[in-house]
């Protein structure tokens, strides 16, 4: 039965460099949940790189040779017509009037494709329910969550937790 | 953490905590609407009335209704179309650029300025698509297969590069600005007293939890799209630069027009965001997140762009001149000298007298010098592309063609019922909406606020 009790504290650097001593002691750290973002937390933690980046790169790819694809297809393959007289035989000849075009596809796909990915894999989507049972967490608590599988480990973690600067440790049910 | 030089002004006045930077972004939203804000609603509301009464009349009547002619076909409209979208390139420069750049004064202004973004480009799109012709047929402007043979658009034209960047700009600013509202939208739910507050901010805010792999993730997410986006402003306002200059009209078809366009866009968009902040932050009590130094590094921004619209007004005499073309010349002379040489004059006053006052830093800090000089911008460059675009198509190559423009009833009317819908949008945002990125300004606290600088000095002095 592993349950998990939360230690709040109000700054910040205590959280991070309780971190390490506190798994040292074998506090069993799961996470932190801070109403702004952490320099280093990530690091802290233990947490893997986040690939999004990759995605998104992968993504922008995808749209610019979506684009090239499209604006070959439609300007010189399909359909060539004489604007101006602007060579269209090949595509290399026509292709600085489509930098703007190809340009701006890959950013949108990349972009989209990321935003997208994101909302996805951190399961943010409308009418999903956050858990945050104290509303300290979205105001200005860094909150540590610990698992606990009995009562003596609940203790020592709460005792250790107060001892590198939590001002409360509690317990929320489900 | 990261260690201030005390050299440098403190971001938050006033001995703010991080749970007062919750209160005081979120009171606002919690509270009733005040007695100004319903004043200036109902204002906006009223000329965005208008703008569909006038709207209406366009698409019904067409556009005869306009001062349109066959020589000047682009008047009030494409000027509008730049002015807005110009003005939107701020914001993403602000979120973007800034970020990049890290300077953590973006923080209290980058959430209104890329709201302001959103609704300017809004506003633009509404001039793109009321100017067409066929309003009902927008769908015509992307490459959609269809039954004429398939007729695609035409890839070379500036207009179809226009389409491209400004649907790829406004929905990527969209993305930018949402997705950083999130963690805010999720502080307002966990904070709401009323069920329907409850439900609608619990809806926005998409379920977040501020857990170490979802800001993790959050942080990548903004780092890439400002990433994203830097290159995306300036290609945005360049493409709709090359509107004009990929054209063979004389003071049009001229390489300086893409840096020149993107400096004045920056320009005007600043001034803009002045003009709302300045207001903003008095009406709503922010004065200790959006304070002094934030109007003077604005006001800088401003001063850099004008002074660079002011070299390239230069540029544009001197190639005028030194090509030796006859008809680039007299598109100058006719500017400074002809019927319009009103307009021509009230845009220099405007846009290369008004920023060099910036030098003075007692000038730069003033809140009301600042707020009404970043009205007589947003006015010269208004005037700025009202002059590039119609004296240039008004006296072209062939005299016998020389025509004059005069706006209509029907034009103003759009344009101020644009300036409606803009600040009616921008009204219900500060309504509803945290109005600075409250989760983001928390991370200053303990580094940049008045009382962490006032510690430092106390530690530095017992050394």
């Amino acid at each position: 039965m592993s349950k998990f009790i939360f230690g709040i504290f109000s700054d910040e650097e205590k959280v991070m460099h309780s971190i390490a001593p506190l798994r040292a002691k074998g506090v069993v750290i799961k996470d932190v949940i801070s109403p702004f973002p952490i320099h280093g937390m990530d690091h802290a933690l233990g947490l893997a790189r986040t690939r999004i980046s990759i995605c998104s790169f992968l993504y922008g790819m995808t749209g610019f040779g979506l684009a090239i694809l499209m604006t070959w297809y439609m300007m010189i393959s399909d359909w060539p017509m004489d604007i101006g007289g602007k060579p269209n035989w090949y595509f290399y000849q026509n292709v600085p009037a489509f930098i703007p075009v190809i340009f701006e596809s890959t950013i949108f796909c990349a972009a989209h494709g990321m935003v997208i990915t994101f909302y996805l894999r951190s399961k943010l989507l409308p009418g999903v329910t956050a858990y945050t049972p104290d509303v300290r967490m979205t105001d200005d608590k860094i909150i540590m969550k610990v698992e606990v599988t009995d009562a003596a480990s609940e203790q020592s973690a709460s005792a250790l937790l107060r001892e590198f600067g939590a001002e409360e440790v509690k317990e929320y049910g489900k | 953490m990261q260690h201030e030089a005390l050299i440098r002004e403190p971001l938050i006045l006033g001995n703010k905590t991080i749970h007062d930077i919750t209160e005081d972004i979120c009171r606002p939203i919690e509270s009733k609407p005040t007695k100004s804000w319903w004043f200036a609603f109902i204002l906006s509301a009223t000329c965005l009335l208008w703008w569909v009464v006038c709207v209406s009349y366009t698409v019904g009547i067409g556009l005869g209704a306009w001062g349109l002619n066959n020589v000047v076909d682009w008047g009030w409209d494409i000027t509008n179309f730049v002015w807005w979208v110009g003005i939107g390139h701020a914001g993403t420069l602000i979120s973007a650029v800034l970020l990049l750049f890290r300077q953590k004064w973006r923080l209290s202004i980058n959430r209104a300025s890329e709201a302001m973004t959103i609704f300017a480009v809004i506003c633009a799109a509404s001039f793109l698509l009321t100017h067409i012709g066929r309003p009902w047929l927008p769908y015509w402007l992307l490459p959609l297969p269809n039954q004429f043979g398939s007729l695609w658009v035409n890839f070379n034209s500036p207009l179809v590069w226009d389409t491209f960047a400004v649907s790829t700009y406004f929905t990527v600013s969209l993305v930018f600005w949402y997705t950083g509202l999130i963690p805010d939208f999720a502080a307002i739910r966990d904070r709401a007293k009323t069920p329907q507050r409850k439900f609608w901010y619990g809806l926005l805010s998409f379920g977040w939890v501020g857990t170490a792999k979802n800001w993790q993730r959050f942080e990548e997410v903004s780092l890439v799209l400002a990433g994203m986006s830097t290159p995306l402003v300036l290609s945005v306002h360049t493409i709709v630069s090359m509107d004009f200059a990929t054209s063979i009209v004389p003071g049009w078809h001229t390489t300086i027009f893409p840096p020149y366009f993107v400096a004045g866009a920056i320009f005007s968009g600043f001034a803009m965001v002045q003009t709302l902040l300045i207001i903003t932050r008095k009406v709503m009590k922010l004065e200790a997140y959006i304070t002094t130094l934030h109007i003077d590094m604005m006001n800088r921004i401003i001063m850099i762009t004008g002074s660079i619209v002011g070299i390239a007004y230069i540029t544009e005499f001197f190639i005028a001149w030194y090509s030796g073309v006859e008809y680039e010349s007299y598109a100058f002379i006719n500017r400074a000298t002809g019927p319009y040489w009103w307009a021509y004059w009230a845009m220099m006053s405007c846009n290369v007298i008004s920023p060099q006052l910036f030098w003075s830093s007692k000038l730069r800090t003033n809140i009301t010098f600042t707020f009404f000089m970043s009205i007589v911008v947003n006015i010269g460059m208004w005037f700025e592309r009202f002059v590039i675009i119609v004296t240039s198509l008004h006296r072209a190559y062939i005299p016998a063609q020389w025509s004059m423009y005069h706006p209509t009833w029907v034009e103003a009317g759009i344009y101020l019922g644009s300036i409606g819908l803009f600040f009616t949008l921008f009204l219900l945002f500060t309504k509803f909406f945290p109005v600075i990125a409250m989760s983001e300004l928390k991370t200053i606290v303990h580094s940049s606020s008045l009382q962490t600088h006032r510690e430092m000095r106390k530690n530095e002095n017992h050394h």
